[in-house]
């Protein structure tokens, strides 16, 4: 495990009698892009806190860049970049003088930043509002903004939590480019999110945790072809009725998921499954075959959306 | 490309004294202060230099004509040369708590910067000694523009005086750390008035206008022991030329105050961020 740069053994979080971490083990690889999926309030972003060294653990062991994050905080924070789920930009300060100043904190020379912040400005495509005040930025130019400020000391790491939470459609896909970008450069990426869709387009590799714990772990591919169906009919009957043809469908698929609204019918091939049931004599209100999704998954381990 | 890079900078901090919660780069967050300050509102500066100089022309002018001279320390002086050594220590003190309290709170519970500067290689203390910094400048920069008024109308008899600029940056400095402490404790804006209520007797009774020999012994003592009557006889002292060992005493308080405060705000920045 020479190329890991974040051990977790037995990795716990107490907040008096709450668990927020229930004693997980997992590894972060040099390079790789590392997800960690799970609904609000599953312990993503307390697990974030304590790899960033901002938060201490209560017990279990943790390694970070082989480095104790208890012992060696300081340093193991110079190799981190840090996007917080709510920004926490300077609000007093331009977006040029909130770079220049997060490089100040680290103790980088002004003379570096002097050009370090002209490519990061370039990176955020920030460059034409380097000198506005913080506060007249978009939400998604805000969101740029932090992840450039966390790569203002060229990090080893960049971890993310929840990127794009609250941001349009637009801005995600523009954000999700600029993490490409980075991870073609080697940066290593830990990121959590309850954003299925945003786990399949960013992670090599990720763990879903639920309640503290890790509930799977894998590429998402391979968690999609473990815990699924290759692909999923969803159909509608109308609130009132689905759950009684809930029992009439439940022979002619794998395995049935019904939903408030809707019900999910796993199979191989939905188009075959359809066809079946309309010669059945069955007639959904609605229908729509897609393949499957870490959302899927996570219905399948915990029974629960991830969105709710 | 980088000269020096940011792990080099934190690892060469490796095993000295207080590397956990202390860098050696409060610079930088005084930095941030100075950038923010230049796009700042002046007028908070301005109302706190303003402040002392009203109560100098009203007080030490207007009553200081009906008073006449007044005895301290077996020295007759006029009124206004009384009342200004401990304008000067009062203003030093407004503008360290306004900054410590108000300023801090807000950071600490609203713009969430601190949570920034943490999850870099900094570490509490370069915060707290950052910001205390800030305050100290704001306690300089009223005590300066002070003597530039009161000097010239003769009201500081002695070149001793001159010290009374240092004095009211240490008074700052105690005053300034205490403030942040307790601000780091307090959890809403409302609580943050106890500290006002506290103030505006302190700066009344402290013997800013006339002696403390004015109260029952009992009262004289409470008074004596609180911060505000320990900076006014260190300034006064000096600006009379008043010089004896008490001064030292007075001057020893604020160092105690400084600790005591840098300590519990160390504690509790490590309590809040590093949970």
């Amino acid at each position: 495990m020479s190329t890991s740069l974040v051990t977790a053994r037995g990795l716990t979080k107490k907040f008096g009698d709450f668990v927020a971490v229930d004693a997980i083990d997992f590894d972060v690889a040099k390079g790789e892009s590392f997800g960690l999926l799970g609904p609000n309030g599953a312990g993503k972003s307390t697990t974030m806190r304590i790899v960033g060294a901002t938060s201490q653990r209560t017990s279990g062991d943790l390694t970070i860049l082989g480095m104790d994050p208890e012992k060696f905080g300081p340093q193991i924070r110079a190799h981190l970049g840090v996007v917080p789920q709510q920004d926490n930009l300077d609000m007093n300060l331009s977006v040029s003088e909130n770079l220049y100043i997060y490089g100040r904190y680290f103790g980088l020379s002004r003379k570096y930043l002097k050009t370090k912040i002209e490519e990061l400005l370039e990176f955020a495509q920030l460059e034409e509002k380097r000198d506005a005040k913080v506060e007249s930025l978009s939400g998604g130019m805000k969101r740029r903004l932090t992840i450039a400020r966390g790569l203002v000391s060229e990090p080893e790491i960049l971890m993310l939590d929840e990127p794009t939470t609250g941001l349009d459609p637009q801005a995600r896909h523009i954000l999700w480019d600029r993490l490409f970008r980075l991870k073609e450069q080697g940066v290593t990426l830990i990121i959590t999110t309850h954003f299925m869709d945003e786990a399949e387009q960013l992670c090599d590799r990720l763990i879903v945790m639920d309640k503290g714990k890790i509930m799977a772990e894998g590429s998402p591919a391979l968690l999609i072809k473990e815990y699924s169906t290759k692909e999923v009919l969803e159909i509608r009957f109308g609130s009132e009725r689905n759950s009684s043809m809930a029992n009439q469908l439940r022979e002619m698929c794998e395995r049935i998921e019904e939903l408030p609204d809707r019900i999910l019918l796993y199979h191989e091939d939905g188009e075959v499954l359809l066809e079946q049931i309309y010669s059945a004599g069955l007639h959904p209100k609605t229908s729509l075959v897609r393949r499957s999704s870490l959302e899927d998954v996570f219905l399948r381990l915990t029974g629960r959306t991830l969105v709710d | 490309m980088i000269t020096s890079t940011a792990v080099a900078i934190a690892e060469a901090r490796r095993g000295k004294l207080g590397e956990r919660v202390y860098s050696g780069r409060s610079r930088a967050i005084f930095e941030r202060g100075y950038i923010a300050f230049k796009s700042a509102t002046w007028m908070v500066i301005v109302s706190g230099f303003v402040e002392p100089v009203l109560y100098l022309f009203a007080f030490g002018y207007g009553l200081g004509k009906l008073i006449g001279n007044i005895d301290s320390g077996g020295v007759s002086i006029p009124y206004a040369a009384y009342i200004a050594p401990a304008l000067l220590a009062t203003s030093a003190m407004n503008g360290a708590i306004y900054d410590s309290t108000m300023n801090i709170f807000f950071k600490l519970n609203h713009d969430r910067i601190y949570h920034g500067m943490l999850a870099t290689s900094l570490g509490p203390l370069d915060v707290a000694l950052g910001e205390i910094g800030l305050a100290l400048l704001r306690g300089f920069l009223y005590a300066l523009s002070f003597m530039a008024i009161v000097v010239p109308l003769g009201l500081i008899p002695s070149v001793w005086g001159i010290l009374a600029i240092p004095a009211a940056v240490l008074i700052a400095f105690g005053f300034a750390s205490v403030g942040m402490a307790l601000t780091t404790y307090m959890k809403s804006f409302q609580q943050l008035e106890i500290i006002n209520i506290f103030m505006l007797p302190m700066f009344l009774f402290s013997g800013s206008f006339y002696p403390l020999s004015v109260f029952p012994s009992w009262l004289q003592f409470i008074i004596k022991v609180l911060p505000l009557s320990q900076a006014i006889h260190l300034v006064r002292g000096l600006t009379l030329g008043q010089i004896n060992t008490a001064l030292l005493g007075h001057a020893m308080y604020f160092l105690i105050m400084i600790a005591i405060g840098l300590f519990f705000t160390t504690k509790r920045l490590n309590a809040l961020f590093m949970k």
